[in-house]
C-alpha cells in the first residue's frame, strides 16, 4: 500500500504548483486545480480505508501497517526521525474525515470566495493545509507528528490572517500561532522526555504495550509524579493547546476572524481535534504507564466544556457561538477518553471519543458552512442582523436544523450515537462526572437551537439587498455533510475503532438514551419558548443574573486575565529589565569595545602619513636600533 | 706610502651619513636627489675600496661600481624628468605638496 504516500505528497505537490505559479493562472483554474486535486487524494483515501478495513484484520484484531517509511534523521541505532505513513484504524478513519471536510470545503470555497483578492493564495493555503494535516495523522513517529503538528499550525496562522488587511485578522493569526506555540514548547519537552527515557520516538514500539521500554523510567521521579507521566502531561499540554482546552481555548474564538470555510475546516473539523487524536495516538501510553494523568485529562476537559458551553449561551456572533460550541464538544471528546479503559467492554470511551470526532467534524463542518452561507447572505456575523431566514434560504435551513439535531443529541442523527456512547462511559468511570456531562449535553442543546430560532425564525431584521440562497457550489457540500449526518450514526463504528483493535459491539443503554434524549428535548423546548418569537423572558433572565451574564459574554474575562499577567507581570517584571539590561550593559561593552577601536585606529592613521622622509627617518632609526643590539648583545 | 683603507672607509661613511641626512631633512626634490646621489657614491667608493685592498686579483668590485654609476645615472635621468613635470603641474618642487595620492 505504498501508493497511500501520494494522500500526503498530492496536496504537497498542489500547494507548490499554486503557490508558485498561482499568480499566472486565472483565479477559477488555481480553485478548479485544487479542488481537482483534493478530490483525488479523498477518492485515494476512501481506497485505503476500503482495501484497510477489509484486509488488516488478522485473528479479529487490526494490526498497525507501516505502509511507507523512510530514515530521515539519525541520532543513534535505535533513536532516528523517520518519515512514513502509518495505517491504523484511527490514521484511517482521520484520513476520511479530514480529506472528506477538506474536499466539501474546496468545493464550497469556490462559491463562497468567488472575486476574493488572493483566491490563488487562498487556495494554495488550503492545500498545504490538507498536506499537513494528513501527515500528521498518519505520522509513523512522534517527531513526524510533531512536524506536521507545527506545519498545520502555520497553514492555521496563514488561513486566520487570510484578510490581511483586517487589523483584527492579523491579531487573530498572532494570538493563535503564540498561544499555540507557547503549548507545543511542552509537547517538545514532552517527546524530549519521553524518547529520552524509552529510546524511541517510534509509535509502534510505544503502544505495543508490554511496557518494558518504560522500565528505565520507573524509578525516575519528579515532584510526587514518574517521568514518564511528566512527559505524558507535558505532551498533552501541547495537545490542549491546537485541542483548545482550558486555559489555552482563547485562541479559538479569535481565529473566526479568518474566512468562515477555514474556520469549518480548520477550526471545527480537523486542526482541533488533532490534541484528541494525539491522546487517542498515545492512549495505551497514557493509560498503562499514568492513568493519573489521563482522569486529570478527564475532569480538565470537563471543565472545559462546560465552561465553553455556558459563555456559548451568551454570545451573539454566530461564528463565536459556533466556536465554544467546538470548545465543548472537543471537551466531550477528551472526557470520554479520559474515562476509558482498555480492550473489550471497558475502551467504550475510546471507541466513543472516536466516534464523536468523527460525527462531530461532519456536523460541525456542516454548521459552520451553513452560518457561512447566511453570513454570505447578510454580510454580518451579529444575530440582530438575522431572524427569520428560512423562507429566504430554504436549503441552509434544512441543513442546518438537521446539523443542530445531530449536535443536540436527537436520533436517528449520528450525534446521539456518539454522545450516548460518552455519557454511557462517563457514568461508568464516575456518575458525578456523568451528570456534569449530561447538564452541559442539555446547554449543548439550548444554545445550538437559541441559535437556530435567531437566525430562521425571530422577527426578521431589516436587510439593504434581499438575503437570497447560497449558489449551487455551496449548497451541494451542504447536502453532502447534511446526509452524512443523517446516516453516520448506523456506522457500526465500534466495529472498526476500538482500544483494542478487536471487535466492539455498540450496546445503547436504554436509560441513558431515553435520559438524554429527554433532556435535549426539555432544553429544545425551553429555546423554543424564549426565541422562536419575542420573548421577555431572556431579557428578564439577563437582567435578573446580570453579574453572571455579563462575565459570560466577557468569556470569564479570561482574555483581561491573558493581558494582564502578560503585559503587566511578564513585560514590566521580566522583559523590561532585561531590555534595559541589553541595551546598556550587553550593547554598552559592544559600543565601549567599537570606541576604544576607533580612538586606536586614529592615533595608528598618524604613522601612514605618505611622507616619505618620514618613513626613511623610522627605518633608519630601526636599522640603528637592530645594529647596537647585534652589535652589543650578540 | 699608501693610504690605509680606513681613511677611505670614513669618507664613504660620512657621505653615506651626510646623503641620509639630507634625504630625510631637505625639502627640495633636486635636493632630494642629490642626497641619493651622494649615498650611492659612499657605496661606490666602499665597493671600489674593498676590491682594491681585500680582493687585489679580483675584478668585481669595480664591474659593480661601474653600473652603479649607470644605473644612477639612469635613475637620475628618469627622477629629473619626473621632477620636471611634477614642477608644470604645482610649480613648485616642495616635498611637502606632494599628497595628492594621500587620500
Amino acid at each position: 500500500m505504498e501508493y497511500t504516500v501520494l494522500i500526503v505528497l498530492l496536496p504537497m505537490l498542489t500547494f507548490f504548483v499554486l503557490g508558485l505559479l498561482g499568480t499566472r493562472l486565472k483565479p477559477c483554474a488555481s480553485g478548479l486545480v485544487g479542488t481537482l486535486s483534493m478530490g483525488v487524494t479523498a477518492a485515494l483515501s476512501y481506497w485505503t480505508a476500503w482495501q484497510y478495513f477489509t484486509t488488516a484484520k488478522i485473528d479479529g484484531v487490526y494490526r498497525k501497517i507501516t505502509a511507507f517509511d523512510v530514515e530521515w534523521l539519525r541520532f543513534t541505532d535505535n533513536l532516528h526521525i523517520d518519515l512514513g505513513v502509518l495505517l491504523d484504524p484511527i490514521s484511517v478513519m482521520m484520513l476520511i474525515v479530514i480529506s472528506t471536510v477538506s474536499l466539501m470545503v474546496h468545493i464550497y470555497s469556490l462559491g463562497y470566495m468567488k472575486g476574493e483578492r488572493g483566491f490563488e493564495r487562498y487556495y494554495a493555503f488550503l492545500s498545504l493545509f490538507s498536506c499537513s494535516m494528513l501527515g500528521l495523522v498518519v505520522a509513523t513517529n512522534i517527531f513526524q507528528m510533531y512536524i506536521f503538528w507545527e506545519l498545520v499550525g502555520v497553514s492555521s496562522y496563514l488561513l486566520i490572517g487570510f484578510y490581511y488587511t483586517k487589523p483584527e485578522a492579523i491579531a487573530a493569526s498572532k494570538k493563535a500561532f503564540i498561544v499555540t506555540r507557547f503549548a507545543d514548547l511542552g509537547f517538545l519537552i514532552g517527546i524530549l522526555l519521553l524518547s529520552f527515557y524509552t529510546k524511541t520516538f517510534d509509535f509502534g514500539l510505544l503502544t505495543s504495550g508490554d511496557g518494558s521500554i518504560f522500565s528505565q523510567a520507573a524509578g525516575t521521579t519528579f515532584m510526587g509524579g514518574s517521568a514518564i507521566a511528566w512527559a505524558l502531561a507535558l505532551i498533552f499540554v501541547g495537545g490542549a493547546g491546537k485541542s483548545a482546552m482550558f486555559p489555552l481555548h482563547i485562541w479559538l474564538p479569535d481565529a473566526m476572524e479568518g474566512p468562515t470555510p477555514v474556520s469549518a475546516l480548520i477550526h471545527a473539523a480537523t486542526m482541533v481535534v488533532a490534541g484528541v487524536y494525539l491522546v487517542a495516538r498515545l492512549f495505551p501510553v497514557y493509560y498503562f504507564q499514568a492513568p493519573e494523568v489521563l482522569h486529570g485529562i478527564a475532569y480538565l476537559a470537563a471543565f472545559t466544556s462546560l465552561f465553553a458551553a455556558v459563555i456559548a449561551c451568551v454570545q451573539t456572533d454566530i461564528k463565536r457561538v459556533l466556536a465554544f460550541s467546538t470548545i465543548s464538544q472537543i471537551g466531550f471528546m477528551m472526557v470520554a477518553l479520559g474515562v476509558s479503559g482498555y480492550g473489550g467492554h471497558a475502551g467504550t470511551g475510546y471507541m466513543a471519543g472516536m466516534f464523536h470526532l468523527f460525527t462531530h467534524a461532519m456536523f460541525k463542518a456542516l454548521l459552520f458552512l451553513g452560518a457561512g452561507a447566511i453570513i454570505h447572505a447578510v454580510h454580518s456575523n451579529e444575530m440582530s442582523r438575522m431572524g427569520g431566514l428560512r423562507k429566504q434560504m430554504p436549503v441552509t435551513h434544512i441543513t442546518f436544523l438537521i446539523a443542530c439535531l445531530a449536535i443536540a443529541g436527537i436520533p436517528p442523527f449520528s450525534g446521539f450515537f456518539s454522545k450516548d456512547e460518552i455519557l454511557a462511559a462517563t457514568f461508568h468511570f464516575q456518575p458525578v462526572l456523568g451528570g456534569v456531562m449530561s447538564f452541559i449535553a442539555a446547554l449543548t442543546a439550548f444554545y445550538m437551537f437559541r441559535l437556530y430560532y435567531n437566525i430562521f425564525w425571530a422577527t426578521p431584521a431589516e436587510h439593504e439587498h434581499e438575503p437570497h440562497e447560497a449558489p449551487k457550489t455551496m449548497t451541494t457540500p451542504l447536502i453532502v455533510l447534511a446526509l452524512i449526518t443523517c446516516v453516520a450514526g448506523f456506522i457500526p463504528f465500534g466495529k472498526f475503532v476500538s482500544s483494542d483493535g478487536a471487535d466492539y459491539i455498540i450496546h445503547l443503554d436504554p436509560v441513558i438514551a431515553v435520559a438524554s434524549v429527554a433532556i435535549a428535548l426539555v432544553s429544545i423546548g425551553i429555546a423554543t419558548l424564549f426565541y422562536r418569537k419575542h420573548s421577555p423572558v431572556p431579557d428578564a433572565l439577563e437582567r435578573r443574573f446580570s453579574g453572571l451574564h455579563r462575565a459570560a459574554s466577557h468569556r470569564f474575562y479570561i482574555d483581561e486575565i491573558y493581558l494582564f499577567v502578560t503585559k503587566k507581570i511578564i513585560f514590566n517584571g521580566i522583559s523590561r529589565p532585561i531590555a534595559w539590561f541589553d541595551r546598556h550593559v550587553i550593547d554598552g561593552a559592544m559600543d565601549g569595545l567599537a570606541f576604544v577601536t576607533n580612538k586606536m585606529s586614529l592615533a595608528v592613521r598618524g604613522l601612514q602619513s605618505g611622507r616619505i622622509q618620514q618613513y626613511v627617518l623610522v627605518f633608519l632609526c630601526g636599522v640603528l636600533v637592530v645594529t647596537v643590539l647585534v652589535l652589543f648583545f650578540e | 706610502m699608501e693610504i690605509q683603507m680606513e681613511y677611505y672607509l670614513i669618507l664613504g661613511a660620512v657621505m653615506f651619513f651626510a646623503g641620509v641626512y639630507g634625504f630625510i631633512t631637505r625639502r627640495n626634490l633636486i635636493a632630494v636627489l642629490i642626497s641619493i646621489e651622494l649615498i650611492l657614491n659612499a657605496v661606490d667608493i666602499n665597493f671600489a675600496v674593498f676590491n682594491r685592498y681585500l680582493f687585489p686579483a679580483q675584478l668585481e668590485g669595480f664591474f659593480f661600481t661601474l653600473f652603479a654609476i649607470a644605473i644612477a645615472a639612469a635613475e637620475t635621468a628618469v627622477a629629473i624628468a619626473i621632477i620636471i613635470n611634477i614642477y608644470r603641474n604645482l610649480h613648485n618642487i616642495e616635498v611637502k605638496n606632494l599628497d595628492e595620492l594621500k587620500d
